[in-house]
């Protein structure tokens, strides 16, 4: 029997393509309403989705999400977007199988903030939580906070040296964060909270931990306010596409999402992580590779191919993605996934290129035809996205086993 | 004196937050943070019809003698989490998250309380707190960065930038044209900047303009200048006055201050927070709230609050003797680091005093003068005397209404809902139904008018020629 896939829906606005609000199914009025985001969630939810992220960013839209630019001039793209966490949080308890990951820019924001939040979206969610961190190297972004300059600059220019140490320190920034969001879930033992009425104590203190974090980036005492979350550790994800990415997921995260345009670039790709996994020393580790894909599939009056084209002539231009975009049917993806797998991919972030279209194509046809390939799941097997993932409760890193001695 | 409508009360619910209010060793307490002990009280609190759930927040678990406190409840969710997960569980019910303005950034705070708005159709409100301790500071990337005196300061430049930065859209941008395909009716929506002493910021906001416009802003300290703020920028203020006379003074003092802002009595409503012991007759809710204290103030917990006056450690001292015969150590306080109690004490040596001579008058022990002093049950009867006392509070001026804290989590508020809620609505002094869907609906507040989300012109020039 083949090794399942793992499958995520990438929720973002609309949908990926620029001019999908313009679809006649797109609801681009209700983008900031609670039942759009939970209509979504829920469909993915029946298709028996691994998880949906929710794209964040800490500005509006631009038109390239590699490195933030600055906002667009353009009056026909969507603009404007809520807080990933609180859409996730206020899906949650209409939700009860689905993993909920949304993004945290981790570059002007606090680990004790973030990893209070994703932690009590653990709670709300009974343990299906996780985060996507994403850093931020926008000059406008960076104003928004005024705490630190970060110069203008443009894709080509991470070739120089400047841009290219900005950029690292910003990785850098980003893994200590993650270490310290993770140390704060396990700053509380799992049965920290006694209430023992006889000595008048509601929490064993010994059980709870200082994490006293300090690097170049940071400083952060803990403990948490939160109690250790469900999944003791909720899941943490990454986007990658260069070599500092890799290496930031390899140490701090238990997906990688990564853009191959084939498979062969697959192969490299998870040849080149498993090598930063084993450099950071957790080669036993579970690390999810995920390849990014935008769809854009066959529906009963329109190929795929025909939609994208339809939706460029809109837009004025031909859509262009970081990750690789597949126009076609079920079958056909469903064969792709299976070349990616062969090539070492676990999993696959598919981003819709329009919704509710291509979600509802993604359940109803592509889900169907890896059911019939064995490749994917006919129900939810675990009630928590670490087990729907194969990734078992981690210990705490402060809790001393039995009978250790000090 | 002519007769006037009767004045609408109006209730809120808190979740009990890391105090001794609390009595968590009584069986029928439930857990602090798993989320149906929130669905729970949220449910009771809109099955009641109240005006809004309200969340406090901590940013360090509370320590003394340089130890994790661990005799009250400890540790508590994430708040902005929550009541985005209650907005899909409650319908109308308001939405009240305690957010720090010290240790979070405006932009931030900003987009989570419009988020908030939008995922419960306008619910969202937003107790202001301040803190400058560099204890909780150890959290948080820039530590102990601001002096005590400039907490109000930044306070007051924090809310204003929030309110810039959620005045920045309109309403009126996204006009979503399938057709023409228009999405916005021009370039780069939402424009910002905000240039003053503590900050430096500009740009473009990224939610768009909420249900409600502005959360409903709430500030509750009660200090001069906490009052100044309120009156300057809340629409509700929350106090602590027991007693008619002490409520209906601070009432007169807050109101009094809103002419200057240009702003109307109903503009600020002053809402205390009350505990409440219900009983069957008067004698058995007496008994009941005794009962409770001495839950509430156990011996240890009695230690604790003596050293945090006494400002040293008093582990060996006897709570059932007498209240300790010498002075408390003044000069720094090293008891409890960032616990906002030991500020109360301004004259420590004149509030031993007090305490050593109302345990003399009334032979009372150490722990029987904490239970004096901390007293906190406000309301304590029956339902009927209970409505009654607090319809009174509310009709002769000394509260626009009350939020309450039960002393058991979650289903300590059942009681008031279902038997002394129907009593409120029986006179008229309590809605019977909501009325309106926004949290502004339910106390009677305006929608508030865009203010200039951008500086005078001269520092925009450059920046606004470009669109």
């Amino acid at each position: 029997m083949p090794e399942p896939l793992h499958l995520a829906v990438a929720l973002d606005g609309s949908g990926w393509h620029p001019a999908a609000w313009r679809e006649p199914t797109a609801s681009p009025t209700s983008l900031l309403t609670a039942a759009y985001w939970t209509d979504l969630v829920q469909t993915a939810e029946r298709g028996l989705i691994d998880f949906v992220t929710i794209e964040d960013s800490l500005g509006l839209q631009t038109d390239n999400s590699i490195v933030h630019a600055a906002p667009t001039d353009r009056v026909d793209r969507v603009q404007g977007r809520l807080d990933a966490v609180l859409v996730a949080a206020r899906v949650a308890p209409l939700t009860s199988g689905i993993g909920l990951v949304p993004t945290a820019v981790v570059t002007h924001t606090e680990p004790f903030h973030v990893s209070k939040a994703i932690a009590t979206l653990d709670y709300v969610s009974r343990g299906r939580a996780g985060v996507r961190v994403k850093l931020s190297a926008s000059s406008a972004e960076a104003e928004h906070f005024g705490r630190r300059h970060i110069p203008q600059h443009r894709p080509a220019d991470l070739a120089t040296p400047e841009v290219h140490q900005l950029v690292s320190d910003l990785f850098d920034e980003a893994a200590d964060y993650v270490e310290v969001v993770r140390r704060l879930w396990d700053s509380w033992e799992d049965d920290a909270e006694i209430r023992d009425a006889a000595t008048g104590r509601f929490i064993d203190r010994n059980k709870l931990h200082y994490i006293d974090f300090q690097s170049k980036y940071l400083s952060v005492k803990g403990p948490s306010i939160v109690p250790r979350p469900p999944q003791g550790q909720p899941l943490v994800s990454a986007l990658a596409h260069v070599d500092l990415a890799y290496r930031l997921a390899a140490r701090q995260a238990d997906i990688v999402y990564v853009t191959p345009p084939d498979s062969t670039d697959a192969a490299g790709i998870v040849h080149e992580v498993r090598a930063e996994q084993a450099d950071a020393g957790r080669i036993g580790d579970t690390l999810h590779i995920f390849a990014d894909l935008v769809v854009f599939l066959d529906s009963e009056t329109e190929t795929g191919a025909d939609r994208k084209a339809r939706l460029d002539e809109l837009d004025g231009a031909e859509y262009a993605s970081d990750a690789r975009i597949f126009t076609g049917g079920a079958a056909e993806l469903a064969d792709l996934l299976e070349h990616y797998q062969q090539a070492g991919i676990t999993g696959f972030r598919l981003r819709p290129g329009a919704l509710p279209d291509d979600l509802t194509r993604i359940t109803g046809a592509l889900v169907p035809e890896l059911q019939r390939r064995n490749l994917f799941r006919r129900a939810y097997e675990a009630s928590t996205l670490r087990g729907l993932l194969g990734l078992a409760r981690p210990a705490n890193r402060y809790a001393v086993s039995e009978g250790a001695t000090a | 004196m002519t007769s006037k409508p009767r004045k609408q009360i109006h209730l809120a619910a808190h979740f009990p937050g890391v105090n001794n209010t609390t009595v968590w060793s009584d069986p029928r307490s439930g857990s602090h943070i798993e989320f149906d002990s929130f669905v729970q009280f949220a449910q009771i609190a809109e099955r009641a019809k109240f005006d809004f759930l309200f969340l406090a927040e901590g940013l360090r678990l509370r320590e003394q003698n340089g130890q994790i406190y661990d005799l009250d409840v400890v540790g508590r969710p994430d708040t902005f989490t929550v009541l985005a997960a209650l907005a899909a569980v409650t319908d109308r019910l308001g939405l009240t998250g305690t957010i720090n303005s010290t240790f979070n950034e405006p932009y931030e705070v900003a987009r989570q309380f419009a988020s908030l708005d939008h995922l419960s159709a306008g619910r969202a409100a937003w107790n202001v707190v301040t803190s400058w301790d560099a204890f909780t500071g150890e959290n948080f990337r820039r530590g102990g960065f601001l002096p005590q005196d400039q907490r109000y300061e930044r306070a007051e430049s924090f809310l204003s930038a929030a309110r810039r930065l959620v005045d920045s859209w309109s309403g009126d941008e996204i006009l979503a044209d399938k057709r023409s395909g228009v999405f916005l009716d021009a370039p780069r929506p939402g424009r910002f900047a905000v240039h003053d002493n503590h900050f430096d910021i500009e740009g473009h906001f990224n939610v768009p303009r909420s249900p409600q416009g502005r959360p409903v802003i709430f500030q509750a300290g009660d200090s001069d200048a906490g009052r100044e703020f309120a009156a300057a920028s809340a629409d509700a203020i929350f106090s602590r006055h027991g007693t008619l006379e002490a409520g209906q003074a601070f009432f007169q003092d807050v109101k009094g201050r809103l002419a200057k802002y240009g702003r109307a009595h109903h503009e600020l409503l002053v809402l205390p927070a009350a505990t409440f012991v219900l009983g069957d007759t008067e004698a058995d809710a007496q008994e009941q709230a005794a009962i409770i204290r001495k839950q509430q103030v156990s011996g240890q917990t009695a230690i604790k609050f003596a050293e945090q006056l006494w400002n040293r450690d008093l582990g060996d001292y006897d709570p059932d003797g007498p209240v300790p015969d010498f002075d408390p150590l003044l000069g720094e306080h090293t008891i409890a680091r960032g616990r906002a109690s030991v500020r109360m004490y301004t004259d420590p040596i004149a509030a031993a005093r007090l305490w050593r001579e109302l345990g003399a008058a009334r032979n009372l022990s150490l722990r029987e003068v904490i239970i004096e002093v901390t007293g906190r049950q406000n309301f304590i009867g029956t339902p009927e005397t209970v409505a009654g006392t607090i319809d009174e509070f509310v009709q002769a001026d000394a509260s626009d209404g009350f939020i309450l804290v039960p002393h058991i989590t979650p289903g300590g508020l059942a009681e008031f809902a279902d038997k002394v809620v129907p009593i409120l609505q029986e006179r008229g002094s309590f809605r019977a139904d909501y009325t309106g869907s926004t949290l502004r609906d339910h106390l009677g507040l305006a929608t508030p008018a865009r203010e200039s989300a951008e500086p005078p012109r001269r520092e925009l020039a450059g920046a606004r020629s470009a669109s």
